[in-house]
């Protein structure tokens, strides 16, 4: 006869870089439960935000999450822009949609390899970080950070890259390209990589929706929902088409990171082609009076920050609803009935950022 | 699917040597605009303050009668703000690394040599 026993995962584990802590309820190798609970990170950074001036808050929102960095100073930046009525110069949304891209690439390729260090694939993992250097070298040199790039404000840019830069930065993509090619055969055909994730945390296209999953946990499961269609930023002038596997399993999740880079890398040629020449900033005075909700599409997806003003230097609210907090219900979902074995691969799946989503 | 599909990788990475660097004995690799420390000019700065009110991390103080400049290191998270704003450009931020300290090291105290700029005279109004 069978016994329910609770296993403790977590919060400290070898697998996984974030500190979730779940209890699964086990019976015979199968997880029949699994209850998460999070807490062990809280920062208090959105409390901070009466006690720092709007412009100043950009440096900490993009402290939110050493990985998406850049995207949520970028959202923060467009949530206050929103209040405050500014019109951002075109050539500043063309540079932020470049480096947004540039950081959904290092973002996915650091999540492959963490995805082949699960399923004890070493030479995997230690080749896709390999590659994952060069996009760091090419945010380092055109921003002067490698991981925090604190080069979105309120109005623009602090930035700017020249033509030619911007020439030389296409001619390695198309390196890179060959590069990428290399691992994501190894990802999207090899059989010890297939036989680790096909199958595996089982999420249908409908309850995927129900269960509010987003980014590319919801268009692995077949769902095209991409927040980047709202035409923020860039976007709205690129071509751009969101990826969508349909195998709803932890396998269509990784093609669907695997093939978003190369999407990236189209995104951001395309942009460079389009890139307008003109000033990269707007010089921003007044107070914020008024909310706005911003969203945007992270690596991980879609993200909000909520902004209010109350007509003085400080906001009186910001809340950040990041991909990863929407995407535990999912998860829980998907770790029902699975066995206890794939569990490190379930939980990486959704790609946790656990600092992102206690803030 | 074939079998040995990562063969080709293989070999390339056994041609051609380590992909990291051998740090320290190599030094990191840094771009011209990458931020490493702040470093100030003390015989410029007229200790306005501006870096103080607008570092994050409240990591400058700057006081105005002892003319001392003050940054803390271990506060300071290299956000290159103070930079921007300083009017007089006595700041910079330098791209290499700052070695390890400890606790006591960490904040370095920067006598300033403020002098006060001669207001100039008013014109008597014209009769
Ligand atoms: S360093 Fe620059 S900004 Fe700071 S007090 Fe001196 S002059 Fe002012
Ligand atoms: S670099 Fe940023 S955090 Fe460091 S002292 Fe200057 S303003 Fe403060």
């Amino acid at each position: 006869m069978s016994k329910e026993i609770v296993i403790p995962f977590g919060p400290q584990h070898p697998v996984l870089p974030e500190p979730i802590h779940l209890d699964l309820v086990i019976e015979d190798e199968k997880v029949k439960q699994a209850i998460p609970s999070i807490g062990y990170v809280h920062r208090g950074l959105e409390t901070l935000v009466e006690k720092r001036e709007y412009p100043e808050y950009v440096y900490l929102a993009e402290r939110i999450c050493g990985i998406c960095s850049f995207i949520h100073g970028a959202t923060y930046c467009q949530a206050v822009e929103t209040v405050m009525n500014v019109e951002v110069p075109e050539r500043a949304l063309f540079l932020r949609t470049i480096w947004s891209e540039y950081s959904r690439m290092h973002s996915h390729l650091l999540w492959l390899g963490l995805a082949a260090d699960a399923f004890g694939f070493e030479n995997l993992f230690m080749d896709a970080w390999r590659l994952r250097e060069s996009i760091l070298d090419e945010l380092e040199a055109t921003t002067g950070g490698r991981v925090i790039q604190g080069s979105c404000k309120v109005g623009g840019v602090r930035r700017d890259i020249d033509g030619e830069t911007l020439d030389a930065m296409t001619t390695r993509l198309d390196g890179f390209r060959g590069e990428l090619k290399e691992i994501s055969d190894v990802f999207l055909n090899d059989s010890s990589v297939k036989g680790r994730m096909k199958n595996v945390g089982i999420l249908p296209a409908k309850e995927a929706y129900d269960y509010g999953a987003v980014g590319p946990t919801l268009r692995g499961s077949g769902v095209a929902s991409d927040a980047r269609m709202l035409g923020y930023a860039a976007y709205g002038k690129l071509h751009f088409k969101p990826v969508v596997e349909d195998g709803c399993d932890c396998y269509a999740r990784c093609a669907v990171r695997m093939k978003e880079v190369y999407a990236s890398i189209d995104i951001i040629k395309e942009a460079v082609q389009k890139i307008p020449d003109g000033p990269i900033e707007v010089k921003v005075t007044g107070k914020p009076e008024g909310e706005y909700f911003a969203r945007a599409e992270q690596p991980r997806g879609e993200v909000v920050h909520y902004v209010k003003g109350n007509g003085t230097r400080h906001l009186a609210r910001h809340r950040v609803r990041t991909p990863t907090l929407t995407n535990i219900p999912p998860l829980v979902k998907m770790l029902e009935g699975c066995e206890l074995a794939d569990v490190p691969v379930i939980v990486l799946s959704i790609d946790p950022c656990i600092g992102c989503a206690e803030r | 699917m074939g079998y040995f599909q990562m063969t080709k990788t293989v070999v390339k990475a056994l041609i051609h040597g380590p992909s990291t660097i051998r740090y320290p004995a190599v030094p990191g690799k840094r771009t011209p605009i990458s931020r490493g420390h702040v470093t100030i000019d003390p015989s410029l700065c007229i200790s306005c303050g501006m870096c103080m009110r607008k570092c994050p991390a409240n990591a400058i103080c700057v006081e105005r009668q002892e003319k001392t400049w003050e940054i803390d290191r271990f506060r300071c998270h290299v956000c290159n703000c103070c930079v921007e704003v300083c009017p007089v450009h006595c700041l910079t931020m330098e791209n290499t690394y700052t070695a390890a300290a400890t606790v006591h090291e960490g904040r370095e105290l920067v006598p300033i040599t403020y002098v006060k700029p001669e207001k100039p005279a008013k014109k008597e109004p014209e009769e």
